[in-house]
């Protein structure tokens, strides 16, 4: 570069400032990172907080009541803390769900991988994410207000909270997600694998069930484990649907409350500080958080452990 | 049953087992095709008819009581007087303070793991904790919103405020933006990147005047996205204490606040048929909100794909 070229460029300009430079890196990477970082003091918040109430909890209520009483009244004269009340209602529920979801879900996974055109895939695609996207308050109101009008008709004994409407819609809610995940792993079986099926003479529907299903089987089992793991903390629709009546047992006819239900319950009244009913809430939150914890990281393992690797 | 065409049998093998081996049965075999091909296609349209009853539904019940009064009212004890005013002020203080708070901080720590973070036990700290928060329930986040936000930080944030809310959505959200600036900034070519070094640039030059404003587009759909998420956020919302009967709107941080699915919780779970009405007329204007949202995200989405080289 000769001298004539700086003439219309400021002096400054060849002067890069290399120290200051280098400077605003490092705070920008310190700032940064500390960003990273709230995910971790997020974590600690939340295994903080719960585990700090649990405690406190556990000092007043010992854990044999909590995991052996039949019955959950917090909020009565006579207390009583059967918390697998609250966890055979969630239970309960999440079955229903994937029983909705699993079918559903893996079927148009299928569908949209192996029959479906990619014009009418293109469709079909919003369709299941628009689903996925719909509020949960929404789907609750849904629940109550139609589905379970709707299958009184044929289920004269169904009362208005049930577990069953509540079941069925959270299904067609974690529907999009068993789908979308499975479609995932359903593509990404090698193209070789399908052609040798076909070679042999299999039929389409045997290629699927036979080959590219078993192929595919870690990412299928794992997107059904997220999904029940969805469908364990999931809140609005149960309890707007399933009602707030903590019974033991698996009736879907009637109305139970799952440990979601009952947080919003006690938070939606005011529980002061340092009550037995504050403590109660964050014993029920880490129960849940501690099935859902447990479910996501079996889904992480079973993925880890069954790939099928192909190169 | 398939499997064993490849091999012969024995010569010694069951006769019937040998002439069943072997049939092809074309007939039978082509109608299971044909039945499984109906469930498939059979299950991917229940879904589209369950989108299309449930949006109806919605439409058919609320549609009569959505109007211009029913906007601007506050809420009342009467469903004909009632409106979704506070609410609607709510959601969007909420919304606003979330892209606040979310928008800087996820980029930021999208763009620490995706460019800076050398491959230690930090960033593999941080990158399995983000996975594990995008798992946690709604509900256990708003109990981290009541213990911390509500509880202990309440000389700052004055309890059940719309501060204390917007905090505790943010955090929710938080692990949706980082993964969508982390895959934004991936899509962008090395090449850029190397060009910028090859320059003499720092790093965080060519992040911040070339890698950035390329991955813009897609960082924005991405944090679109999740503002869609928490705008129907609920259950958090209920824990950390929003109110459901509120007739002012937000004045400041620390006010205290409701919000539309809020609201509309409140007027589904009364028994009365005229409060489900105005419930579903909520529900439109939140999925109306909802939509215009991800027709935003899509429109961007489509522009950035058409750009790309």
């Amino acid at each position: 570069m000769t001298a004539d070229v700086t003439g219309d460029i400021a002096p400054g300009s060849w002067n890069p400032k290399r120290d200051r430079a280098k400077m605003v890196q490092i705070i920008v990477k310190i700032i940064f990172g500390a960003f990273a970082a709230i995910s971790i003091f997020t974590t600690i918040g939340i295994l903080g907080t719960l585990i700090f109430e649990t405690i406190a909890f556990f000092q007043e209520v010992s854990i044999i009541r909590f995991l052996t009483e039949t019955r959950w009244t917090p909020l009565f004269a006579s207390k009583q803390f059967g918390i697998f009340v609250l966890i055979s209602a969630t239970v309960m529920i999440a079955v229903i769900s994937v029983l909705v979801a699993l079918p559903l879900g893996l079927l148009s996974a299928v569908c949209l991988s192996e029959y479906a055109t990619p014009r009418v895939r293109k469709i079909l695609k919003p369709i299941l994410e628009i689903l996925a996207g719909v509020p949960t308050v929404v789907y609750g109101y849904f629940a109550l207000l139609t589905v379970t009008p709707f299958l009184q008709t044929f289920l004269p004994n169904l009362q208005g909270f049930n577990a069953l409407s509540a079941g069925l819609v959270l299904g067609v809610m974690i529907t999009p997600l068993v789908a979308s995940l499975s479609e995932d792993a359903l593509y990404s079986v090698p193209r070789s694998l399908k052609d040798g099926a076909y070679a042999l003479g299999a039929t389409k529907r045997e290629t699927v069930v036979s080959v590219i299903l078993p192929a595919a089987v870690s990412g299928i089992v794992s997107s059904l484990i997220l999904a029940i793991s969805r469908a364990v903390g999931e809140t609005m629709i149960v309890t707007l649907a399933a009602g707030a009546n903590p019974t033991l047992g698996f009736n879907p006819f009637v109305p139970v409350m799952t440990m979601t239900a009952f947080i919003v319950q006690i938070t939606a009244g005011d529980a002061p500080h340092g009550t037995t009913a504050y403590k109660t809430l964050f014993a029920v939150g880490m129960t849940l958080f501690l099935m859902t914890f447990a479910l996501n990281i079996f889904s992480f393992w079973f993925v880890r452990r069954f790939r099928e690797k192909y190169d | 049953m398939e499997r064993n065409i490849s091999s012969r049998p024995p010569e010694n093998a069951p006769k019937a087992a040998r002439e069943s081996n072997f049939a092809v049965n074309l007939n039978r075999r082509y109608m299971m095709d044909r039945i499984f091909k109906a469930a498939a296609w059979g299950a991917t349209i229940i879904s589209v008819i369950i989108l299309s009853w449930l949006l109806l539904t919605i439409l058919m019940d609320g549609l009569g009581t959505l109007n211009w009064n029913f906007i601007t009212s506050f809420p009342s004890r009467k469903a004909e007087r009632a409106g979704i005013i506070a609410a609607l002020a709510g959601t969007v203080w909420l919304m606003g303070l979330v892209a606040l708070f979310a928008f800087p901080i996820g980029v930021g720590a999208g763009i620490y793991l995706e460019e800076f973070a050398e491959d230690n036990w930090f960033t593999q700290f941080v990158e399995i904790n983000i996975g594990n928060l995008a798992g946690v329930p709604s509900i256990i986040y708003g109990l981290l919103g009541l213990a911390v936000f509500v509880r202990i930080m309440e000389p700052i944030t004055g309890g059940r405020s719309v501060l204390s809310g917007s905090l505790t959505i943010s955090l929710l959200i938080l692990p949706i933006v980082i993964v969508a600036t982390r895959e934004a900034l991936r899509a962008i070519p090395d090449s850029l990147r190397l060009a910028g070094y090859a320059l003499g640039a720092t790093r965080w030059q060519v992040v911040r005047s070339h890698v950035l404003p390329a991955a813009l587009p897609g960082i924005l759909t991405g944090m679109i996205l999740a503002l869609s998420r928490a705008i129907g956020e609920t259950a958090s919302l209920i824990a950390v204490g929003a109110a459901v009967f509120i007739s002012f709107l937000p004045e400041g941080l620390n006010s205290q606040f409701t919000a539309m699915p809020i609201q509309i919780y409140n007027w589904i779970s009364r028994p009365q048929d005229e409060f489900h009405y105005i419930a579903a007329s909520g529900i439109i204007v939140l999925m109306a909100a909802l939509l215009v949202m991800n027709g935003l995200a899509i429109y961007l989405r489509n522009r950035f794909q058409q750009e790309k080289l």
